[in-house]
């Protein structure tokens, strides 16, 4: 018995040992948390690389976005944040930075201005949606459709709007399973004009409008909640129009040759970016400012188009935006703020839905289970 | 002759018998302790922790603490405001909680309550600064300059005869302190105090405190912090807003529990949500039956399995028991996805009916995204937690019972349903807490192949977990998800007993 | 079931073969899933579909390279040695602790006998989520609670190695305990106390005596504990960081983010090494078997 006891307690002691020294924060390192797949392979092409090679400062990749609200959450509970950039969906944003989980930011003095000298501020115009937002990208949820399946001598889809005309195209289509993109497609598409749609989503008569139009659709819907899903189902031919993010419809099209064809109409603006978790330590923050300035600026912002098919935040980026660092093929036709793709876009209102999440979440939830 | 036996140390028998037990049954502890301890720590305490989040609401009287004492004259069956005083509460509360950052945080917890809280307190923060209250400030310190010298402000704020003539400007003069300590990382007595302050004063000066220089500020017109505050938002003159507040202002609250059972509470007391966001209750009733679905057909699909592997010769047994591990020891997601390929309607089942000619090609069966798709996936990700208690059970039910019963004269059906079926009833008992247990606890199946009838309770605590940060009704569903598992466990052991279970081996 | 007796009537011989029949199509539900991983992840497609190609048997259709993927991409390399640096020493917590608790549990008298067995087995019975968000709070900022109040302690353990660690030895605990316990039931007592009485002290009596003779259940509990935490996603996702990626976790971003194949040829690596534990696990039954045979009960 004494043996064990004498070998527990060693490993005991070893234990607490190693846990006080495995936390301690290298000097020279920085550890990032995105999306994975291609999405992070895009921003350590355009971003880490370069900021690597120019500073010799080690990024980490951590693929913890799609948990990255709740993490931040505990972690500043617990007063150790081992993050020092995170990228989120602007909706996240307002939420942490809500939940003062976020630093703000002056978006003259920590990002860099456009080499016209246009400052920050009007260079990324609209797309600074909140205190402690820096944009990244744009990006679109919109529609994809199995080209193969469109009716003989019927034009194909267009967008938003097609997928409530089973008359027309009949077939599954996909949604996203929650009530962001749908409800304000679904009021959109049943004739209520582009300005009036938040306010009458405001209001009881607004949401029973917006559920009875979904409700027509309801049975032949697939719901998604992971972007991969759509693709997936298009490529299975599962379903014949899909809502997801732009990116990946460009990928299943371009790269793996698909018979998918993308739907613009009515696509839901949305923008991804960084935000700095709050309680950094000041030679921790410093560090992060210096790279979210070089990561944001003119040139970096267009880099990154070249890797995947979003658009830069920046106004001043889009010229710069040159072909497919693989392919070949010009992007700028790819992008979702390309004249002819933004014919008609939806801007998504993220300081309403701030409001009205955890109201019309439930109800969605409550529609979905009857 | 003594009528007590003894040891063979001249000690009783009894007391050395008695020793000998306390002795074994020390030993037992001791063995047992580490990992007691070891579970308690790195198990127990983290859900008793996580548990207490269903009940704890000390946000709303931490942030504005003045608000929630002010608020407690106001009757919240009102249909009117609460006066002016409770506002003069908030703007104090709400200045420092901005300074904080913490008005936010408020709002986002309210917000659970009541669409609209999340904003009006957003923009309350910002326009709480920019109030006409230093009209009160510009007043004091133009009839005297002494009320502009921080280092006097400093000196009555130590002295009890001021703070007692004025405990309201005191407790903001600390209040704000205290923050400038914190959070601005400045001094107190070489700064002036902000307009709250000289609010405060204003108003105590003008209900007829004695002032420690005297002033008189009777002409200043005074400034209605009640419109001040509808000026940034009317809300707050709507009196759901100051009843939501005043109901979830104690530091612990049963909201998360009503809100998990559809209820809320009212004006007069608990009422029903609205029929809309009734969900809950729905959730948890469909994920009982839904488990309840997947341990029958467990059952049905695992029993056969356990009878033909018990009563196969051990070689050819244990060739089949591979064919129950292997996808025991197939990562879940892979299994899940696969399920998905074969299930969907252009999957591989669908394929080969069609091909068969079983089932038309325009009328593809639809197995998943529903409850089907669920019950299908569940059963076979679970079926080894039932196969095994089961084969453990019957290897141990002698061959020759049914012999014997049917040289009896039983019919084959009478020997199996009298005499072999009574006996594997523990094992059947077993498996199917198991797979009850484990599956209502499961969500990352139902999400992938459960469309919108086949999610599950645990679906929705995953989602308030990680997005919408409601983490008080996440406690709130999954204690009483918990308390069920309890009770079954409890049930369990009284049927079966905890030891009764081998999972192989 | 041992065979057909050859006084069997019709109606026997027509439940016979069809109760096989069935038992057949069951077996066959068990692994369908893994008959359609297998020749998926040698899909020459981004997709988890079985291309015309690949129904005509056209060698274009195929390809290893979701093969190639797993053994060059440095994300999947990584996290397959994370797996491999904390199913090991998770099992071997929870196998050293829980089978000294069962030897404790399996004594004569164990005051609380019950209690203790219900919070030893609690990791099973807590459904996952709240465990893994429970874990994830109290990791943060771990404490000892005492009558005078809470003491802090100065480390966190979320985002660490050992917080993985830990969090999985507790998880995998429930299933050592079962296992060992029921080889205990059919120990016999009388042969500890007969190394005793032979001069052995309990130590050597452990390992000389009781280990070998229940082996056999530590290791299957052991094997239950290393497929928990080998295939554990919900709990890593919420304790780890990007350091403590394992396979279930990039699995778990690969089906979100960017569906591919690769998932389906890692699973198909995992179930030929399944195949070669089980093989082992079942030699190992075979040897205490034959142990088994020779003490004398």
């Amino acid at each position: 018995m004494k043996t064990t006891m004498k070998l527990m307690a060693t490993s005991c002691l070893t234990l607490t040992a190693s846990m006080a020294f495995a936390d301690g924060h290298m000097a020279n390192e920085m550890t990032i948390v995105s999306w994975g797949g291609a999405y992070s392979a895009s921003q350590q092409n355009a971003y880490h690389a370069p900021y690597m090679e120019k500073t010799g400062i080690n990024i980490i990749n951590d693929e913890s976005s799609s948990e990255a609200v709740a993490k931040l959450r505990a972690m500043n509970e617990a007063g150790n944040v081992t993050w020092d950039l995170v990228d989120v969906e602007a909706a996240d944003a307002i939420r942490l930075c809500d939940e003062g989980l976020a630093v703000e930011i002056d978006a003259d003095e920590v990002l860099a201005a456009a080499p016209d000298g246009t400052s920050a501020t009007d260079d990324f115009g609209a797309s600074l949606i909140s205190d402690c937002f820096i944009p990244q990208i744009v990006f679109s949820t919109t529609f994809g459709y199995r080209t193969d399946m469109v009716p003989a001598g019927t034009e194909p889809p267009k967008g938003a709007c097609d997928v409530f005309d089973l008359a027309k195209y009949p077939g599954k289509r996909s949604l996203n399973r929650n009530p962001i993109a749908n409800m304000e497609w679904a009021l959109l598409c049943d004739g209520v004009a582009y300005a009036d749609v938040y306010d009458l989503l405001e209001t009881e008569e607004g949401q029973a409008r917006a559920f009875a139009k979904l409700d027509t659709i309801k049975d032949q819907t697939i719901w998604w909640t992971a972007g991969a899903e759509t693709p997936q189902l298009l490529a299975d031919g599962e379903i014949f129009m899909g809502s997801t993010y732009n990116g990946r419809l460009f990928s299943v099209i371009a790269e793996q040759g698909q018979p998918v064809g993308m739907a613009w109409d009515w696509q839901m603006f949305d923008l991804d970016g960084w935000v700095i978790p709050s309680g950094l330590s000041d030679d921790r923050m410093a560090r992060v400012l210096d790279y979210v300035n070089f990561a944001t600026d003119t040139q970096r912002l267009a880099d990154q188009a070249k890797y995947i098919s979003y658009g830069p935040a920046r106004a001043s980026s889009a010229p710069l935006v040159g072909d497919h660092a693989t392919l070949g093929i010009p992007m700028a036709p790819h992008m979702p703020t390309d004249p002819a793709n933004a014919e008609n876009t939806f801007y998504n209102n993220y300081t309403w839905w701030a409001d009205y999440r955890d109201d019309l979440d439930a109800k969605f939830q409550a529609w979905l289970s009857k | 002759m003594s009528d007590k036996m003894m040891a063979a140390d001249g000690r009783p028998l009894k007391a050395s018998l008695n020793r000998a037990l306390r002795r074994q049954k020390l030993r037992a502890l001791a063995l047992i302790a580490p990992l007691l301890l070891f579970i308690v720590i790195t198990f127990v305490m983290p859900i008793a922790d996580m548990l207490f989040r269903s009940v704890e609401n000390e946000i709303v009287s931490e942030t504005l603490p003045r608000t929630t004492i002010a608020l407690q004259e106001w009757d919240e069956s009102s249909a009117t405001p609460p006066g002016e005083p409770v506002f003069a509460a908030l703007y104090t509360d709400m200045a420092l909680a901005t300074e904080y950052k913490t008005h936010t945080r408020l709002g986002s917890r309210l917000n659970y309550e009541m669409t609209g809280i999340s904003s009006l307190f957003r923009k309350s923060g910002r326009g709480v600064g920019k109030f006409d209250t230093d009209v009160y400030t510009k007043a004091f310190q133009d009839s005297n300059a002494a009320y502009a010298d921080p280092a006097q402000w400093a000196s009555w704020m130590a002295d009890e005869t001021v703070r007692g003539q004025l405990p309201m400007t005191a407790d903001a003069y600390d209040a704000w302190a205290a923050m400038l300590i914190s959070e601005e990382g400045d001094v107190p007595a070489e700064e002036t105090p902000w307009d709250f302050v000289f609010t405060a004063l204003y108003l105590e000066a003008s209900a007829g405190a004695t002032l420690p220089v005297d002033v008189d500020v009777s002409s200043v017109e005074p400034v209605s912090l009640m419109a001040q505050f509808e000026k940034i938002d009317e809300d707050w003159a709507d009196p759901e807003v100051w009843r939501t507040i005043k109901i979830y202002s104690p530091r612990y609250t049963n909201g998360y529990f009503l809100n998990s059972v559809d209820l809320m509470k009212g004006a007069d007391g608990i009422e029903e949500r609205p029929e809309n966001e009734q969900i809950y209750i729905t959730l948890f009733v469909r994920t009982m039956i839904m488990s309840l679905s997947i341990m029958g057909m467990c059952v049905l699909l695992g029993y056969p399995i356990a009878w033909i592997l018990a009563n196969l010769p051990s070689r050819t047994a244990n060739l089949l028991m591979i064919l129950v591990l292997l996808p025991f020891w197939t990562s879940l997601l892979v299994r899940t996805s696969a399920w998905k390929v074969l299930l969907q309607q252009e999957g591989v089942i669908n394929d080969i009916l069609v091909w068969i000619g079983l089932v038309a090609d325009d009328n593809r069966l639809q197995m998943i995204n529903n409850q089907t798709g669920t019950i299908i996936a569940m059963t076979h990700i679970l079926l080894p937690f039932m196969i095994l208690p089961l084969y453990s059970v019957m290897k141990t039910i002698p061959p020759s019972y049914l012999r014997a019963a049917k040289s009896l004269g039983a019919t084959d059906w009478t020997a199996f349903w009298r005499v072999y079926f009574p006996q594997s009833v523990p094992g059947i008992g077993a498996g199917c807490i198991l797979v009850f247990i484990l599956s209502i606890g499961y969500y990352i199946t139902p999400e992938l192949v459960g469309g919108t009838k086949g999610v599950f309770i645990s679906n929705r605590i995953a989602y308030h977990i990680s997005s919408s940060l409601n983490w008080g009704l996440a406690a709130a569903l999954g204690t009483i998800l918990l308390v069920i598992v309890m009770l079954l466990y409890w049930v369990y052991d009284k049927i079966v007993g905890i030891d009764n279970v081998k999972l192989g081996g | 079931m041992s065979g057909l007796p050859p006084y069997a009537s019709t109606g026997q011989r027509v439940w016979y073969y069809s109760f096989r029949v069935i038992c057949g199509l069951i077996f066959f539900f068990l692994i369908a899933p893994i008959m359609v991983i297998v020749p998926l992840s040698f899909n020459a497609q981004d997709f988890f579909t079985f291309t015309p190609e690949m129904l005509s048997f056209d060698p274009a259709g195929y390809s290893t390279k979701h093969y190639q993927d797993f053994f060059t991409n440095s994300d999947w390399q990584l996290a397959l040695s994370n797996s491999l640096k904390i199913a090991p020493v998770a099992t071997l917590l929870s196998v050293s602790l829980g089978t000294l608790a069962a030897i404790g549990l399996s004594q004569s008298h164990v005051p609380f006998r019950r209690a203790i067995m219900a919070v030893l087995i609690s990791p099973m019975i807590v459904p996952l989520i709240i465990s893994a968000t429970g874990m994830y709070f109290f990791y943060s900022n771990p404490y000892i609670p005492t009558p005078f109040g809470k003491i802090e302690l100065p480390f966190t353990l979320t985002g660490t190695y050992w917080g993985v660690v830990l969090a999985h030895a507790a998880l995998g605990i429930p299933f050592v305990i079962i296992t060992v316990t029921a080889t205990l039931v059919g120990f016999d007592q009388s042969l500890t106390r007969a190394a005793a009485n032979m001069g052995a002290n309990p130590v050597t009596t452990f390992f000389r005596v009781q280990m070998p003779l229940i082996l056999p259940g530590v290791v299957s509990g052991g094997l239950f504990a290393f497929i928990t935490s080998f295939d554990e996603v919900v709990v890593v996702l919420f304790v780890g960081s990007a350091g403590q990626k394992t396979l279930p976790w990039q699995m778990f971003t690969g089906l979100r983010e960017q569906i591919s194949p690769t998932i389906l040829a890692v699973a198909t690596l995992l179930i030929a090494i399944s195949i070669v534990l089980l093989f082992v696990v079942e030699l190992l039954r075979r040897r205490s078997e034959r142990l088994r045979g020779m003490s004398p009960s």
